[in-house]
């Protein structure tokens, strides 16, 4: 009992702005740059003293200061802990950015890529010390071909967008291969992630664009309108960022095979299909695979991803060094071009550390759960859609989606309120808003993921809380919007005075204004 | 399966909800013929057990580096990384979370990405520098690329230093892009005339320091015969720490700095994931590629961070953008800021120094084998040494004897079978080295 006169309830007061001496608050508190708390005679490292020695370096010795300022150890965690509770993240929240798929993380793999045998082990030790490298690369090559249906995969790609540029080389060398590198023309739907057209952009190559019909799907009557003999290649996303699988995508490929060019699909949008369809039953030539969405390796606040390709069988044969292979019962690594290669994507051998996060994810998951992962991700984004459907619109009807669901922003006309505040004042509900504006073609766009990460309960917390912002839009509650977010780290930031006087690294307190 | 929460009858209600009888109404769309009727041909499911013990059991069949005495080099060195950084970078709000492009909720991502900014500005002696790139290669081929686009010219000078799978790198680029390349034949001995093959034509000089035989190089005369003529000087470096104890590109007129930042905070991981680091001077940065983070207020006034300049990237920019690329290479920066935030000025420099005073330990044991020649004159860590047998051999013969010791240059590039590239980081013991030396003397 509460007999000291304490009191255990919270006294009601009307809303008051919080103003703090320090102005923190409570547990959001604010961090300063580790320039205006680090000292350059600072360090949280101990290193041993160098014995006196003879240096031969020269010349080329450095003579002023650097300007990098040091913390100690117990400084350093509570600087990066603070900072690290101003980001919103999968473990704290539903994360439903469409295209992204922010899907759950699990720690085995992280457990499973710090194995001092695969952490620890340099891209340049004899063959004969990393037979288990080899091994695990080889192991998930042959489980993305498995789940492609495609011959071949080139695992040096660093991220989805080079992916990209290595499987449109890998076109672009087998067409200069027959004689036809005269064929300069990439198409791509309006729709397409900016990616695609700013690769082909990169090899010499200019998109010419399909438009989508009206169901948000491309027809192959449009395909076979803009196909000619300069095409090189079509950039197809599929399932597409409508969120819709393209209906017509063998006869698009058969379309594209007649007119001697090449299928590329970008494989952002795996997820829904893993286990469902192969892309190579359906005409694909070469697809990148975003190793940290389908599977799960950690986005790390942008990075790193991996993005494997896999090849049909008539490019196998221009994938880039280095490679494995199996000679005599053991494995190696070809890493000069011996045939047809296209060249070298990168240094070393690719992600290695994705590569073991996304082996572990495909074996815990087996090819019953991973086709489970895709079902369960296309039932989220059709109940979160058919859940959402009376209040907003979407831009193709009332119909099924895959592992998207896509709205645009006709039911906010003459509101006061646009996608952008809708999606600020998600935030203020504890959610990270969903990918906006894109793709392109849609007005107002808004792309929801919710991926098969989550619980029945939280899906219809999510739902209701838009739902309950939708009806706040209707009843004219526009400041809850425009003024949106007001609870968060930041409120809305001035992205244009970033852009106009650029400030891109600490300059000290006397340059600022 | 323990990933996905979804009961069968919550997929039931689901279903109900959404309006058809079963999940593969969902997949209608997809073309009947191309359905898959059966699972894949695949293992089912595995417990984390399962799943610990088969991928155990394949770690084990490799070297690791830490169990051996280590000198290995050329591109990716093993440091020691603090305790501290590996456990920073596993904390979830870093660890899995997306791009910060809702800046209200990713403060913490974007400031990290101003403070990298800042000390890969102020380790390379540039005015600015990007939010990090997929590795020292790939950045190298960037910096070519947005050579090409301020000079409108389209051929690179890649000096004969330049790591080979960097200059293949750029190689590749050039060759689907259609530009040309002057690349410099293996240069060991840094004898290579590179200002006498810059003409009108030239876009850009590539040039590392150290250079891939560990080689420090005076980049300042390359500079100034390269911007007579209109060119820029790119500068490489695929060892970060030697910038605790070299001058800094910057200082020598470098135009766009590029390296690989694996060496602070990144482990050696077979070659990746590793982070690309890439600073150009304030007046090119609208050319430059990959995402910036700066500073601006918010709707109170207070300070914050956003991605900007964003007008240059593919996302808004498409076939006209300065890059590809969208994804980069977030976490491996933030372990590289952690390090280097523990290390401060003064650590790093004693981390250089210890490593510089290793790699003269070890040059001075290995030249006074009979047969060994050392070919450095100038070096940090890593200096190159003339062997009187193939190198590749010897080093899988000491692999055996449990000592890996260093990298043919054959292995980069075809020929030089008899030069073997050493390096000697802070991780070598006096015993590590005087191990090496003894195998190496016995081997030959």
């Amino acid at each position: 009992m509460n007999n000291q006169g304490r009191p255990t309830r919270p006294v009601e007061t009307a809303a008051w702005q919080t103003k703090t001496f320090t102005g923190n608050r409570g547990l959001d508190i604010e961090e300063p740059l580790l320039f205006e708390i680090g000292r350059p005679q600072t360090s949280g490292v101990d290193i041993d003293e160098a014995p006196d020695f003879a240096d031969r370096l020269g010349a080329h010795a450095r003579r002023g200061r650097i300007g990098l300022p040091g913390l100690s150890e117990p400084e350093t965690l509570r600087h990066y802990v603070r900072l690290s509770r101003k980001n919103y993240a999968i473990d704290s929240g539903l994360y439903p950015l469409g295209s992204c798929t922010m899907k759950h993380n699990p720690r085995l793999n992280e457990k499973m890529a710090r194995l001092p045998g695969f952490a620890d082990v340099h891209p340049l030790q004899p063959v004969s010390t990393v037979q288990g490298a080899l091994a695990l690369v080889k192991h998930l090559s042959h489980a993305l071909m498995t789940m492609t249906g495609m011959k071949a995969v080139a695992m040096t790609p660093k991220a989805g967008a080079h992916g990209e540029l290595c499987g449109m080389m890998a076109i672009k060398a087998a067409l200069m291969a027959s004689g036809e590198g005269a064929r300069k023309v990439v198409l791509a739907p309006e729709s397409a992630h900016g990616t695609n057209p700013a690769t082909a952009a990169l090899i010499g190559m200019t998109v010419r664009p399909v438009a989508a019909g009206a169901g948000g799907m491309v027809s192959a009557q449009a395909v076979r309108a803009a196909l000619g003999p300069d095409v090189a290649a079509i950039m197809l996303t599929n399932p597409n960022t409508c969120g819709l699988f393209e209906r017509e995508i063998v006869e698009i490929a058969e379309a594209v095979h007649e007119a001697g060019a090449y299928f590329y699909c970008d494989g952002a949008n795996f997820n829904a299909i893993v286990g469902k369809a192969k892309p190579g039953d359906l005409g694909v030539d070469a697809m990148h695979i975003n190793l940290h969405k389908t599977f799960s390796t950690p986005h790390g606040g942008g990075g790193p991803g991996a993005g494997p390709v896999v090849l049909s069988e008539r490019l196998a044969a221009f994938a880039p060094v280095p490679y494995v292979v199996e000679r005599e019962g053991k494995l190696d690594l070809v890493e000069h071009a011996e045939g047809q290669e296209l060249g070298r994507m990168s240094a070393f051998h690719g992600q290695m550390g994705m590569f073991v996060r996304a082996l572990s994810f495909i074996l815990s998951h087996g090819a019953d759960g991973l086709r489970q992962a895709s079902e369960d991700a296309v039932l989220a984004a059709n109940y979160v859609r058919a859940c959402l459907i009376d209040l907003m619109s979407a831009p193709f009807g009332d119909r099924p989606c895959m592992h998207e669901a896509l709205f645009d922003d006709s039911w906010l006309k003459d509101t006061g309120v646009t996608t952008l505040d809708f999606a600020k004042a998600m935030i203020d509900e504890g959610y990270h808003p969903m990918t906006m504006y894109f793709p392109l073609v849609v007005h107002g766009a808004m792309l929801i993921e919710p991926t098969e990460s989550e619980s029945k309960a939280s899906l219809d917390l999510f739902i209701m809380t838009l739902r309950d912002l939708a009806m706040s839009v209707q009843r004219g509650e526009v400041e809850r919007f425009t003024g949106a977010p007001r609870l968060a780290p930041r409120r809305r930031l001035d992205e244009t005075r970033a852009a106009r006087a650029p400030v891109l690294r600490w300059t000290g307190a006397a340059d600022r204004t | 399966m323990r990933y996905l929460p979804l009961s069968t009858d919550d997929r039931r209600a689901m279903l109900a909800k959404v309006g058809v009888a079963d999940i593969d109404a969902l997949f209608a769309d997809i073309p009947e013929t191309k359905r898959l009727g059966d699972l894949m041909d695949m293992p089912r499911a595995m417990s984390e057990l399962s799943v610990e013990r088969a991928l155990a059991k394949l770690a084990a069949q490799n070297v690791a580096a830490g169990s051996a005495p280590f000198f290995l080099g050329a591109g990716a060195y093993r440091h020691h990384v603090p305790a501290t950084v590996d456990h920073l970078i596993q904390r979830s709000e870093f660890l899995t979370s997306y791009t910060p492009y809702q800046p209200e909720i990713a403060q913490g991502t974007l400031q990290v990405l101003f403070e990298f900014q800042t000390q890969v500005a102020l380790l390379t002696g540039m005015e600015v520098a990007n939010a990090s790139m997929y590795d020292g290669s790939t950045a190298s081929g960037e910096a070519m690329l947005m050579a090409h686009r301020l000079t409108r010219r389209r051929k690179a000078v890649l000096s004969g230093g330049l790591h080979p799978h960097y200059a293949e790198v750029c190689s590749t680029l050039a060759r689907f892009a259609g530009d040309e390349i002057d690349r410099c034949a293996l240069d060991p001995g840094a004898e290579e005339n590179l200002i006498a093959r810059i003409d009108d034509e030239t876009s850009c000089v590539i040039v590392q320091s150290p250079d891939v035989f560990g080689n420090l190089r005076d980049l300042t005369p390359i500079a100034e015969a390269a911007h007579a003529k209109g060119a820029l000087l790119i500068a490489v470096f695929t060892e970060a720490v030697s910038l605790g104890a070299c001058r800094s590109p910057g200082e020598m007129g470098a135009d766009i700095v590029v390296g690989e930042g694996q060496s602070l905070g990144n482990p050696l991981t077979f070659g990746g994931p590793y982070v690309g680091l890439f600073a150009t001077r304030a007046k090119f940065v609208r050319q430059m590629p990959g995402r910036l983070a700066g500073e601006t207020v918010d709707a109170d006034g207070k300070r914050g961070f956003v991605l900007t300049l964003s007008t240059r990237e593919q996302h808004i920019r498409r076939e006209k953008a300065t890059s590809n690329i969208c994804t980069n290479s977030g976490l491996c920066a933030l372990a590289f800021t952690i390090h280097l935030s523990l290390l401060g000025e003064a650590g790093l420099m004693k981390l250089a120094r210890v490593n510089h005073a290793n790699g003269v330990d070890l040059a001075g044991r290995l030249a006074k084998i009979p047969g060994v020649e050392v070919l450095n004159q100038h070096f940090f860590n890593e200096f190159t040494i003339r062997l009187p047998k193939p190198a590749a051999a010897l080093v899988e013969a000491l692999a055996q004897r449990g000592i890996i010791a260093g990298c043919p240059v054959s292995r980069l590039s075809p020929g030089h079978d008899d030069l073997l590239i050493v390096a000697s980081t802070e991780i070598n013991t006096d015993d590590d080295r005087a191990a090496f030396a003894d195998a190496l003397r016995a081997a030959l």
